[in-house]
């Protein structure tokens, strides 16, 4: 017979050559078979849920088969969250998951946050969340635009917040918009019949792009249809409910980019209630003015809108940057910054009519100022930046 | 440089030692397959391979061909039974039977070992199992725990630490920190004094002390004396600034990759890539890297004239002079030539970028986040970044610092930002926002924890000269994980004076003056306090889970106790390194950075995306 210490701490060592020698004689079949399978249970089962936990943690043998009772399940989890290592955590979860029914489990896991956690964590990552966004999250899996669509459309069912789900009811309406657009530009460009596709051929499909993009492929594409097609950029407009300011933009943006001069001017030019055109924007027109000018607009488009900017000290910083001559010389002149003008003469060309145009204004100067005032002088300096990253 | 530098720091110690035991631990574990084998590397595994055993070291241990695995099925051109070994690191994990089972469709019967780096998770076990190739393999674990990426960086190269850990709660990783810790510890220690704050680094300490005791205890002369411990999370700020520093600015642009950056054609004027490593031993970066980007051409283009001069020294020379001139200096100097052209290059490209992006009011915008001041233009100018589709990265990140320096935003902005960003960017973010939401990093305020005006204003350290004490006004204190709260924000303002970045007086100088880190100034204090006294407001508001424990071996002042181990439990910035070498040149101590992965702004959002299958 042998006789086996209880002490949990002999060496591993030892341990390899018990565990080892068990199971040699239990594969010899000797007489002493059932003695020893009695000893095996009477050393496992010696192990409290704190030496097994212990022992995973080291990495030794361990075994959890023989916390049957729900009692003891749990008294092996609390310990494994006590011993903070998730690694330990995770594998007690495997165990349970495998030895109790899901209801059982997830009643005794919503008492025990961190326990949850790391079970909610094995479960995404071996591929099974049933969880709401979760689920949401699998129309990513669905290649085809159709099923993908179709997928959606059954999310809608799901219990979200009120504004998560009018997110995702856009995004189902956009799709189902985005197939139909793509089918039928397609088809027309293939075709040859619009010049638009012959002159800018697309680069991608329209498939699952966000909103602006979509817009922003209208406004391309489809600029001026009705409001009763779905590729028209006023429908998406409505559709999506879109602000001004964001309209503006990427319609700016996309009509730039077409050298549409006369587009953009309609995009700012209001009538008041006389009849008088007169330009407006959301965004302050030193933005416009960048953004035209990333579109390589000429001169003389930009030169309307950097005059339409508020700021004097912008306004003549954006025109020297670009170049508006005219700009700055009206500014001065309507500043009655002579001294200003004479230093801009000598940045022109002497034969250009800008330099005429000084020329001119100063000749004419005395008469149409009288004393020129040095008020506006010291305004225009610019103070140096703090951060002066530039030197 | 510093404007006072104490030039009495002690001397680091030899990191190497690590990267020879876990080659010899690796070269161990390939012995056991006796043979030849066919070694298949985890594609995120191979750089940090690459720095530990290079292709000649494996192939004198039997190693035949080296594969890469990308989840995608291995054609192998070997028929025969052939030993297969595979080098998997816990990313993906749940994939690698795929691999194996791809084999085993194609036919073919392989011995498989698999050696899962840093440790093997029982979960891994479990897999193998249900997949029914648990007979087929053994298994093993390689303890890689550390990698020294320069003399005063060890990373951990776990990159999935920060997610695991502080969005989904998953502690598995805290056990590898102890071990690290534990490591070091027996190697270079052992540690006199540990500080730390939060909640993982507390967890972390109580692994390594079981850990020790579980041990053998030898007695040797410390290398290490001190360590601090931080979590990510106790400052979400620094790593959400843009870096202006060289190396963070490197990092943010090309992407440093353990400790290497890959420099594209129009950087290096020719018409191929350039892997380059990035460390002390390049004597021109070593010189740049933690300065202000603004003093980093004027640096290059003195070094040049420099190098200029030394090359004209030729044309005054005799035969005798030549030779020694040749033998010796010429190729240091071709040396330097080569690397100072890269980082002109690098830097020209840099600001080329930059400049393109309106870099100047990015940052404009940043620092009047930081300071709380005009917020109604920070939240247009995000919006417009919004709509105008600039960056989806750049964008989120704008929206988080906002969130975390306003303490949330308002419910009608959350609303109109996330419908606008949902627009711009796509829907699918819905789960980014959540993500964010949990995290804490993007929040709304909730209507019934509105604070007064005066307590809203985020609370501000202001450092009393006179008094030499830090006093810490009023906010509120951050609970972790169960719906939000808001996250306190501590910084320290500077005077309206200019602040001169040529001999910058702080640690601000990595912020370019506006904002010194809180990461860092915490571990300035409480190393110069020895402790925590006097900082109870700060760590109130910073949720506690501060510690500081002195061990046995105290109370003797050896070099050690002015060599400090810091150890950033969900990644470190290069801002935050430079600042603390910064603090180190400062104080005559040395700081050795102990990271779980290096991060920046990108890193930390793109690990919180959730928008590919």
């Amino acid at each position: 017979m042998f006789y086996v210490t209880h002490n949990p701490y002999i060496s591993e060592h030892s341990e390899k050559l018990l565990t080892s020698l068990i199971l040699y004689l239990l594969d010899c079949r000797w007489s002493v078979h059932d003695d020893v399978i009695l000893l095996w249970q009477d050393y496992v089962s010696d192990w409290t849920p704190e030496e097994t936990v212990k022992r995973m943690q080291q990495g030794k043998v361990y075994s959890l088969e023989k916390f049957r009772s729900l009692q003891d399940k749990l008294l092996l989890l609390d310990e494994a969250v006590n011993a903070h290592d998730g690694n330990v955590i995770t594998a007690v979860l495997i165990y349970l998951k495998k030895s109790l029914s899901k209801e059982i489990l997830f009643r005794e896991l919503i008492t025990r946050e961190i326990a949850l956690r790391h079970y909610i964590h094995y479960l995404k990552e071996i591929g099974e969340q049933k969880l709401l966004l979760m689920q949401y999250r699998d129309h990513l899996n669905v290649r085809d635009e159709n099923k993908r669509r179709d997928f959606l459309k059954n999310c809608l069912s799901f219990p979200f917040s009120p504004d998560d789900a009018t997110h995702v009811q856009d995004h189902y309406t956009l799709l189902e918009r985005q197939i139909i657009i793509e089918a039928n530009d397609k088809q027309v460009e293939s075709s040859g019949q619009a010049d638009i596709f012959k002159k800018y051929p697309r680069k991608a499909s329209i498939l699952n792009m966000p909103i602006i993009t979509t817009l922003y492929y209208s406004c391309f594409y489809h600029y001026g249809e009705s409001d009763g097609t779905f590729s028209s950029p006023a429908n998406i407009r409505k559709t999506f409910r879109i602000s001004d300011k964001q309209f503006l933009l990427t319609c700016l943006g996309a009509r730039a980019k077409l050298k549409a001069w006369f587009d953009v001017d309609a995009l700012f030019t209001t009538k008041n209630w006389l009849g008088y055109t007169k330009k407006r924007s959301p965004i302050g027109f030193h933005r416009i003015v960048d953004i035209l000018q990333k579109n390589n607009a000429p001169v003389q488009v930009l030169q309307d809108y950097v005059n339409l900017v508020e700021d004097v000290e912008q306004k003549i910083s954006l025109a020297q940057k670009y170049k508006c001559h005219d700009v700055i010389i009206n500014t001065y002149r309507d500043l009655k910054d002579r001294q200003q003008l004479i230093v801009y003469r000598g940045k022109v060309e002497r034969s250009s009519s800008e330099y005429r145009k000084i020329e001119e204004i100063l000749s004419n100067s005395v008469r149409l100022w009288g004393e020129v005032s040095p008020r506006y002088r010291s305004r225009i300096c610019f103070p140096s930046s703090k951060l002066n990253l530039n030197h | 440089m510093a404007h006072s530098v104490r030039r009495d720091a002690p001397e680091l110690p030899d990191f190497s030692l690590l990267k020879r035991l876990a080659r010899d631990q690796l070269i161990y574990l390939l012995e056991q397959l006796p043979g030849r084998k066919d070694l298949f590397i985890e594609a995120d595994l191979m750089s940090p391979l690459d720095r530990i055993a290079n292709v000649t070291t494996l192939k004198q241990h039997d190693v035949d061909k080296l594969y890469k695995v990308e989840h995608k099925p291995i054609v192998s051109t070997s028929d025969q039974t052939v030993r297969g070994c595979f080098l998997y690191p816990l990313t993906n994990w749940f994939l690698f039977p795929d691999v194996v089972n791809a084999d085993k469709a194609f036919g073919r019967f392989r011995r498989y070992k698999i050696i899962f780096s840093p440790q093997k998770f029982y979960a891994c076990e479990n897999l193998l199992e249900e997949q029914g190739i648990f007979g087929d393999v053994t298994t093993d674990e390689w303890s890689f725990y550390l990698l020294p990426l320069d003399d005063d960086i060890i990373s951990l190269e776990l990159p999935e630490f920060f997610r695991d850990y502080f969005l989904e709660g998953d502690q598995r990783w805290v056990r590898t920190a102890g071990s690290a810790l534990h490591l070091l510890h027996s190697v270079y220690g052992p540690f006199s004094k540990v500080y730390g704050i939060g909640r993982c680094s507390k967890m972390a300490y109580e692994s390594w002390r079981e850990q020790v005791e579980e041990g053998e205890q030898r007695a040797r002369q410390a290398e290490i004396g001190n360590v601090f411990l931080i979590d990510r999370d106790v400052d979400l700020v620094t790593p959400l600034c843009s870096q202006v520093v060289y190396e963070g600015l490197v990092d943010d642009i090309f992407r440093i990759k353990c400790g290497c950056v890959e420099f594209c054609p129009d950087v290096t004027s020719s018409d191929k890539s350039i892997k380059v490593m990035l460390n002390s031993q390049d004597k021109v970066f070593n010189e740049i890297r933690n300065e202000h980007f603004s003093q980093v051409f004027g640096f290059l283009s003195q070094k040049a004239r420099n190098l200029q001069t030394a090359y004209d020294k030729r044309s005054g020379m005799d035969i005798k002079q030549m030779k020694t001139f040749v033998s010796e200096e010429l190729k240091g100097l071709k040396q330097e030539h080569r690397l100072l052209s890269l980082h002109i290059g690098a830097s020209e490209s840099m600001m080329k970028k930059k400049t393109k992006q309106d870099f100047q009011e990015l940052l404009k915008t940043e620092h009047s986040l930081l300071e709380g001041f005009e917020i109604r233009e920070c939240i247009s100018y995000i919006e417009e970044h919004i709509n105008r589709q600039v960056s989806m990265v750049e964008s989120m990140r704008l929206l988080c610092l906002l969130s975390l320096t306003e303490n949330g935003l308002l419910p009608k902005d959350y609303r109109s930002l996330k419908n606008q960003f949902l627009q711009s960017y796509g829907i699918e973010h819905l789960l980014t926002f959540s993500n964010l939401k949990q995290l804490g990093l993007l929040v709304e305020q909730q209507p019934g924890e509105t604070l007064t005006v005066m307590e809203s204003r985020v609370g501000k350290l202001v450092n009393d000269k006179t008094a030499g004490q830090i006093q810490a006004g009023p906010n509120t204190v951050t609970v972790f994980n169960t719906g939000w709260v808001p996250i306190p924000l501590l910084y320290l303002i500077q005077s309206d004076e200019e602040y001169d970045l040529r001999v910058p007086r702080d640690m601000a100088y990595i912020f370019s003056g506006a904002y010194i880190p809180l990461s860092c100034k915490l571990i300035e204090q409480v190393l110069e306090r020895d402790g925590w006294t006097g900082l109870e407001e700060v760590t109130r508001m910073l949720n506690g889970h501060e510690f500081a424990v002195t061990g046995k071996t105290s109370g003797v002042k050896t070099d050690s106790q002015r060599i400090i181990l810091v150890m950033f439990l969900g990644g470190c910035t290069f801002s935050e390194i430079s600042a603390l070498r910064f603090l180190g040149r400062e104080k005559g101590l040395k700081f050795i950075v102990v990271t779980t992965a290096i991060t920046n702004s990108a890193r930390l959002l793109e690990s919180m995306l959730d928008n590919h299958a």
